[in-house]
Order: structure tokens, then sequence, then C-alpha cells
């Protein structure tokens, strides 16, 4: 029994470089416990410091984004398919404000 | 020669040279293009921006753009028309239609894809791609032809006609997938990440989003270098309401124009509305939706950038609201009916919301208002042919058949 994680490239180095990865895990959660066992300051980039799922971080499984199924808790069977890909915004909102505000533009 | 100093996580603030990349390698934030102001303010006058070409590319100066060879189809400085007609009609003094579905590709798109496509080939790239709900994949698939690149278009398969047959006339590489634009989206995402193209939208976005701010620069100096007092701008991943508080932002920092930051109006269809549920329920996190709505450009379900265009609106001052695809239509009717102007439906959501947002005195009628138009109607004939009913059937070429025409219409019901 075992899933197949796709790695995207900011989290390979700690993967040794691996874009995939084979794991046993009962759910999402599981899962990123047990990549960290192995490669250790994986979870830290995955999760806050609740142990949440961090915000410009989204993990599908079977292409379903697990927002819309138990967050960390969806469970996972064999054959299952997880990726977890950087959320892509473009930020910025920063500058207009007052004039010289000194909070941006720096 | 541009005043980039590099890129900046908006997140942790880590600092980064210029490349190809949009997300923090150590937080996963966003990366923003980092510009010497000082240099800008020293550099930049109102006369130096009026001596450049008629198109968006007078500001270069304000675009990350370091290469010699720009992507130009002649983007931008597109028409801002006093609205005096649906004013009227809405109680708005001092009303104005930014037109930017008169654009090459007839969307704003081509503001940030003419920027993308120019930056692909500044860093050498051989292929742009896209994923896209339509306005993107056009505008794509035109600079790509231009710039002679390769080109990938990742679309939904439920698009609008007018928008496949509008990407596929550039010939690029149409990849059509079954599912939404955020499943489209995400696929892209895992493609950007094994494959060396310029996604525009994915590891370009840094720079790509960056050319919605000419809609603020070209706004202020058609209003004779004074900002609006208030702006009502579509939101589907939320990038461009955000760039153009950025934009008016930087005019005031650089000393260009005088006055206060607008007030930022927000306009999301009811069938697809995750950040103005979220601005309305107070919240700071968007939550994903499935999108329902037959304004497709405007269905991104997962909105990149659906907190920052909450966190502009609110230290801006405004306000986010959603309308029906019942009010869209009519929207759309209404800006065709008052000013001649066709929009699709993102238009008709931005039109419906700005009406919705007059009716209940949330906008100050006095003020200078600027609405977005942001697509062209030829797009999405689909939406208004069952409302606009059967066309008259043909006469006969005969006077008589003319005068009973006439006579039947002058009793008909208006």
């Amino acid at each position: 029994m075992s899933c197949k994680v796709r790695i995207p490239a900011p989290l390979r180095r700690y993967t040794g470089d691996a874009a995939e990865l084979h794991l046993d895990a009962a759910t999402v959660g599981d899962l990123v416990k047990t990549i960290e066992a192995g490669h250790p300051g994986f979870a830290a980039k995955v999760l806050d410091d609740k142990g949440q799922l961090r915000r410009f971080i989204n993990i599908y499984v079977n292409q379903e984004d697990i927002r819309f199924a138990g967050g960390l808790g969806t469970p996972l069977k064999d054959g299952d398919e997880v990726s977890i890909i950087p959320a892509i915004a473009g930020g910025d909102t920063s500058p207009a404000a007052p004039v010289d505000s000194p909070a941006w533009g720096r | 020669m541009s005043y980039v100093r590099g890129l900046r996580c908006r997140e942790c603030g880590a600092t980064y040279p210029v490349s190809p990349v949009s997300i923090c390698p150590e937080c996963f934030g966003p990366l923003e293009v980092d510009y010497n102001y000082d240099a800008m303010r020293q550099a930049i006058s109102r006369f130096s921006i009026e001596s450049g070409p008629a198109t968006m590319w007078r500001y270069r100066s304000f675009l990350p753009i370091d290469g010699d060879r720009v992507i130009d189809l002649g983007t931008g400085f597109t028409p801002l028309i006093k609205a005096d007609r649906l004013g009227k009609e809405l109680g708005l003094k001092r009303l104005y239609v930014k037109n930017d579905a008169v654009n090459p590709t007839y969307s704003f798109k081509d503001r940030v894809v003419s920027v993308a496509v120019s930056k692909a080939l500044e860093f050498g790239f051989d292929t742009v791609a896209c994923a896209s709900t339509g306005n993107l994949a056009n505008s794509v698939a035109a600079h790509a032809a231009r710039a002679g690149l390769k080109c990938y278009i990742f679309i939904p398969s439920d698009l609008e006609l007018g928008k496949v047959l509008g990407t596929m006339i550039y010939e690029p590489n149409v990849i059509t997938v079954r599912g939404s634009y955020d499943e489209v989206n995400r696929l892209s995402s895992e493609v950007a990440d094994r494959y060396g193209w310029a996604f525009v939208n994915i590891n370009l976005r840094t720079f790509y989003s960056e050319g919605s701010k000419t809609l603020a620069y070209e706004t202020a100096e058609q209003l004779g270098w004074t900002l609006p007092g208030q702006y009502v701008s579509p939101i589907a991943g939320g990038s461009v309401l955000t760039k153009i508080a950025k934009g008016f932002g930087e005019l005031l920092r650089l000393g260009l124009v005088q006055g206060r930051e607008p007030k930022v109006f927000g306009a999301q269809a009811t069938g697809c509305a995750p950040v103005a549920r979220a601005f309305k329920s107070g919240a700071d996190v968007i939550t994903p939706v499935k999108p329902n709505t037959i304004a497709k450009s405007l269905a991104i379900g997962s909105p990149a950038d659906g907190e920052y265009a909450i966190a502009t609106v609110k230290r801006a001052g405004g306000y986010i609201d959603d309308v029906s695809d019942e009010e869209i239509v009519q929207g759309m009717r209404l800006l065709a009916r008052t000013e001649g102007v066709f929009t699709e439906t993102a238009g008709g959501v931005t039109v419906a919301t700005l009406a919705k947002l007059a009716r209940e005195g949330r906008l100050d009628p006095e003020e200078v208002t600027v609405v977005y138009i942001t697509g062209n109607g030829l797009k999405t004939m689909e939406a208004v042919e069952g409302s606009l009913g059967q066309a008259p059937g043909a006469i006969a070429p005969k006077f008589e058949e003319f005068e009973g025409r006439i006579r039947a219409l002058a009793v008909a019901p208006a």
C-alpha cells in the first residue's frame, strides 16, 4: 500500500532532489510527518507554527484540493496521487498609501 | 534599462536577483519587483511620459523590462470615455469608462502579456505558455506569434467559442483540459515545475502582473494628471484590482499627481464570489469555491491574489460586491445601450456591480468614478443571445412593407 507524492521544485532540496516519493500514510497529515521523518526540515516548509497548512501551499489528493475534503485529515488509500503545489500569487498590494510612507518602496 | 533592483519576497522580505521565479524559495510567498523609486523620481516627469508612444509602453520606466526588444501589438492608451448617460441612470455625476475592450486581442490581458512575453525573450526562453479562461489565451497566442516563440495554451474545455477560435487563429499548441480553470491552473503549475517554459502567469507572474499598473497611469494622465476619487474593478484572481491601486500609489509617490489614494471597489459574479464573500464576512482568508457563472473569465474559485485584493480595499476604503448572472447580462446591455460599448460578461459584472454600489449609496455621486471594462462583448456572444429576443423577420424591399413595420414598432411595447 503506497501513495505517489509529487514534490515541487522549491521543496526538492529537502528530498534529496527527488521529484516523486512513494510512501504509506493514513492521512495527508501523517504523510507530511512520514516525509519529515526521512527528510528533516520538510514539514516546517509545508506547515505553519500551529501545524496548519501554510497559506501559500496547496495539497491535492487525486486532483482534489484537500481544503474541499478533510484538510490534513483527508484519508489516503493505496494508489492515491498527492500533489504539493505552491500557490502562485502576484502579491504586491503594498504601495499606494500616503506619499512617502515608509511602509513601501524601500 | 529599467529601475529594477531585484526581487523581494512580500511575506518574509528575502531578496533575490532578477530571475524567472515568482515564489520565494524560503517561505513560498510571492516575489515582487523591487524598484529604485528615488532614481525614478529624478528621471520621470509628465513630459517624459507624454513624449512616449501612444501605447502602454509610454510607461516603460515603470515596468520591469531590461531587454532591447519589446513585443508590442499596440496595446494600451485605450479610451477613457466620459459616461454621462450611464452616469445619469446611476446617479453618478462624474463617471468615466476605461474601455480596455479595444486592445489588440480585445482585453486588458494584452497589458500583462506584452510585459511577460518581452521578459520571456529577455530571459532567453523559446516557449511561452499559460493557463487561461480565454482572454489570456488569445493574448499569449498573439504575442507569441509576433515574437516568433513556441506557444502552449492550457484552457478548460467549456470555453466560449469566440475565445477558442480567437486563440487557435494564431496557431499555438492548445491543450484543452476537462475541468475547471482552477484544475487547469493546477495542472499548469505541475507542467511549469517540470518543463522549462515561460508560463506567463506562473513563473513569470511577478513581471506579468506589473503590466496592469498601466491601467492606473493611463487613467490619471487621461484625467489631466489627476486621480479619480473611486474606481470599480472586476476581481478574478484579484491581481488587476491590486495592481491598479499600486499604479495610482506609485504616481503619488513619484510626485506625478497630487491628492489621495482612490477608494477601491471590487466586482464578482455571485456564482463565483470567494473574495466578496470573505470580504463581507470579515475574513482575511479566502475559502475556495467551485464556480458556476456565465462570467467565465472571472470564474476562478481559488483566487491567488484574493487576500491581497481584500487588504487593498480595506486599506484604501471601499467595498467588494457580487451580482447574479441575470444582473450580469443586464449590465452588459446597460453599458451598450447608454454608452455604445459592448463588453463581455466580466464587464457586465463590473457595470452591474457599479449599479448596485450606486443604488446602495456606497459610491460618492460627486466624486470622479472610473469603471474598468476589461474585455470585449464579441468574445461572449452566447451570454446575450437568449436575452435580446429574436431579430424581427425580414420585409420585402417595398416601401409599403417598411411603413407597415414602422407602424408595428410604434405600437409595440417598448
